[in-house]
């Protein structure tokens, strides 16, 4: 995310240059806030550690040093999607058109349920191969309750997450238990799941759900927030703005009190800035379309509330030591079990929820849901977004970047008409290309003492 | 200067651990008083890291009691111990490479603002702490990964330090410092001593234990091997029970003499 604010920046140096002065004060309390006497021992700085200096170039070079040591954040995902839509858009002009932008938009979220997920597995440095075949197990239950035994929706839909929660669970105690590699444990899912769907479809095949009402039509592509109003796109934008610049400014002050170092205003300016050209101009997008999806804002919403999950809880903390030394969090008094079962609990859970969404796309469950490539590109979604597979690293957001990428490519190659072989063809160049970046970034992190 | 209580915060009582084919520790004996020092040496291999662990709950024992403040009690995990107030240091410092120093200090204490992390409290008391030690770390925002062997050292002698350990057990804690760090740490051990808690330190430098330990308890080759009044004890006593070079007759004059410096 940081690298926006440096992107942005050239275009908007005016409001740098007007807070300039106020950065600069700023920054100089930081390093030794003279009327706070608590903070007056830490006045020793090692002279050694490289601080950013004023302005624009300060950026410049801190941003050069950390792409040197590997910490490329998600420099790669935006350089990608800039690559990725000038090819698109060269081939078919239709490619960067608002309806088009708004399908990519709508398709993606399915995806990124699983990715979510998957973001929470990759941390601990595992994976779960079984969240394409949960996802359309989740979808046929749903159908098999909601259609075949004429359940109410709502609690098909409780039950299908209910279930996908349990088999990730499932899986996690096989792994966190019993000791089985979470690789095998989840393609045995793979398999075994996928069976089950299809033993569950039967003969019938395809089982059609009705998306007059209830969850399925509220995630079927003609459902908006707000149900299409103008105002909407921007009422999302707006909220997203301000929450951001009420938070950072809300941490800038606590900050400021404590006397610990915090992001001078004009920082925080930036980044809400380009957060808010980034949520305004894609509200516009979509509203020359026909709005923003509500299936786009639940998956928003969800990337929300994980990643303050996260960042802010005790339990994403958790997560974060687990993944980053196991030892030292059972040392720790982390109970290193619960935590990986919760974990693949919470992979489980959101295939599930990925799988309605699936099952709202096409407004039924069909024996090929969640098949094909959809594991690979979640887990592409989540590692090209940044998310390395090598625990400890990452977060939730990268499922939205990572997924933007692979849904652009996906829903470019449908405009040229490449058929599936092509597609499997590029996704798996794709997704090793995202793991070749990581563990490149990861070789350079560890020459940088940062591995 | 021992104020030796009637009763040792911790007391271990004939603790044994086994891994495998190997007997760790047999028969162990060792009691930590409040405002004690016991320094716990021996010769690589001898076990001592393995007693520590077994205190710590990372390995829990085989045989024999654990007994805290007199009463025994059951260290299975290392929550027990935490919960105990058993703050410990390890040889392999055992640190997350991907959290930052402050994430560190508190990993699995952390305090919470509202139900949520507090980072900005956090931040102000581990940068406070680290100033008392007089350590120099760049950031403590930066990832343990990126300090030195020296600097994570410090970070993992400060986390045993956050919250209110009874007792410290510090395993090897001057072994990759320097100089003047190592002052730091022995300056801290004395303090920690003043402040009533009771200090396991284990060195291989006999020097630093003579400086600030109040008891001398030797392991060799899993077992007890004697226990010594530092002020009391010459280097050579100490060195000969370490490697086993003593014969009987000196051990048994050790073990009188605690005997009798402990009436
Ligand atoms: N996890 C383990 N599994 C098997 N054997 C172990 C384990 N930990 C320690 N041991 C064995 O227990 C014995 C004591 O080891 P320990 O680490 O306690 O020695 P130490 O006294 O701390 O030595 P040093 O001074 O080198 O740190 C050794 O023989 C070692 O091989
Ligand atoms: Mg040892």
């Amino acid at each position: 995310m940081s690298d926006t604010s440096k992107t942005v920046k050239s275009d908007s140096s005016e409001t740098a240059k007007v807070d300039k002065a106020e950065g600069v004060i700023e920054e100089q309390e930081t390093v030794a806030p003279a009327d706070d006497p608590t903070a007056a021992p830490v006045t020793v700085v090692d002279p050694r550690l490289l601080v950013r200096e004023e302005g624009f170039k300060g950026y410049v070079t801190e941003f050069k040093r950390k792409v040197k040591g590997g910490e490329l954040g998600s420099l790669p995902v935006f350089v990608g999607l800039i690559v990725i839509w000038t090819i698109f858009q060269l081939q078919n002009d239709r490619f960067l058109s608002a309806d088009n932008l708004s399908n990519i938009s709508y398709y993606m979220s399915a995806t990124g349920m699983l990715a979510i997920g998957l973001v929470f597995v990759l941390l601990l440095g595992e994976i779960d191969l079984s969240v394409g075949s949960v996802s359309g197990l989740s979808s046929t239950l749903f159908a098999v309750f909601a259609v075949n035994n004429g359940m109410d929706p709502w609690l098909s839909l409780v039950l299908a997450v209910l279930t996908g929660i349990a088999i990730g669970a499932m899986q996690g105690w096989f792994f966190a238990r019993i000791g089985v590699p979470a690789f095998v444990v989840t393609l045995a899912g793979f398999l075994g799941w996928n069976g089950l769907m299809l033993w569950l479809l039967g003969d019938s095949g395809t089982i059609n759900i009705p998306s007059e009402s209830g969850p399925i039509h509220l995630l079927g592509q003609g459902s908006f927030f707000m149900d299409q109003a103008i105002i909407g796109a921007y009422l999302l934008a707006g909220l997203g703005v301000v929450l951001t610049l009420i938070g950072n400014f809300g941490e800038q002050r606590r900050r400021r009190a404590a006397g610990v170092p915090f992001r001078p205003t004009s920082e925080i300016l930036l980044r809400v800035g380009a957060l808010a050209v980034a949520s305004f101009v894609a509200a516009a997008v979509l509203n020359n379309a026909s709005g923003v999806s509500n299936a786009l804002v639940i998956f928003l919403a969800a990337l929300v509330i994980v990643d303050f999950v996260l960042r802010r809880t005790t339990y994403g903390r958790k997560v974060f030591a687990v993944g980053g030394g196991i030892e030292a969090a059972r040392r720790a008094g982390i109970n290193v079990p619960m935590i990986r079962i919760t974990v693949f609990a919470i992979s489980g859970g959101f295939a599930a929820v990925g799988g309605m969404f699936f099952a709202g796309q096409t407004a039924s469950a069909t024996l090929s849901a969640g098949g094909g490539n959809t594991l690979m590109l979640a887990i592409a979604a989540a590692v090209i977004g940044g998310t390395s597979l090598f625990g400890g690293r990452g977060t939730v957001w990268s499922a939205l970047l990572g997924m933007l990428v692979i849904q652009s490519i996906q829903t470019g190659l449908d405009l040229l008409n490449m058929n599936t072989s092509i597609q499997y063809m590029i996704t798996g160049g794709v997704l090793l290309g995202a793991v070749v970046i990581d563990s490149v970034s990861r070789k350079s992190q560890k020459a940088a003492g940062r591995g | 200067m021992v104020h030796v209580s009637a009763t040792p915060v911790l007391a271990l009582r004939g603790v044994s651990k086994r891994f495998g084919a190997v007997q760790a520790l047999t028969d162990v004996e060792l009691e930590v008083h409040a405002g004690e020092v016991v320094a716990l040496v021996g010769d690589n291999g001898a076990g001592k890291s393995t007693l520590v662990k077994t205190i710590a709950g990372v390995h829990p024992i085989d045989e024999g009691v654990i007994e805290w403040e007199g009463k025994p009690v059951s260290i299975t995990k290392p929550h027990d111990a935490q919960g105990l107030g058993v703050a410990t240091v390890y040889q392999d410092l055992a640190l997350c490479d991907n959290l930052d120093v402050v994430g560190n200090l508190y990993l699995g204490r952390e305090l919470l603002h509202r139900g949520v992390i507090d980072e900005v409290t956090m931040e102000k008391n581990a940068r406070e702490l680290l100033s008392t030690l007089s350590i120099r770390i760049p950031s403590v925002r930066i990832p343990i990964a990126s300090l030195s062997g020296g600097q994570r050292q410090v970070v993992a002698i400060a986390r045993a330090l956050i919250g209110d350990p009874k007792v410290v057990i510090l395993d090897e804690p001057t072994a990759a410092l320097g100089v003047e760090q190592t002052a730091q740490v022995l300056d801290l051990v004395e303090r920690l001593r003043e402040r009533d808690l009771g200090v396991i330190l284990i060195s291989h430098n006999m020097a630093d234990v003579k400086a600030v330990a109040d008891t001398v308890a030797v392991l060799r080759l899993g077992k007890n091997n004697g226990s010594f009044p530092v002020k009391d004890t010459s280097h050579e006593e100490i060195i000969a029970a370490i490697t086993g070079a003593t014969d009987n007759a000196v051990t048994r004059r050790a073990g009188r003499r605690t005997a009798e410096a402990a009436k």
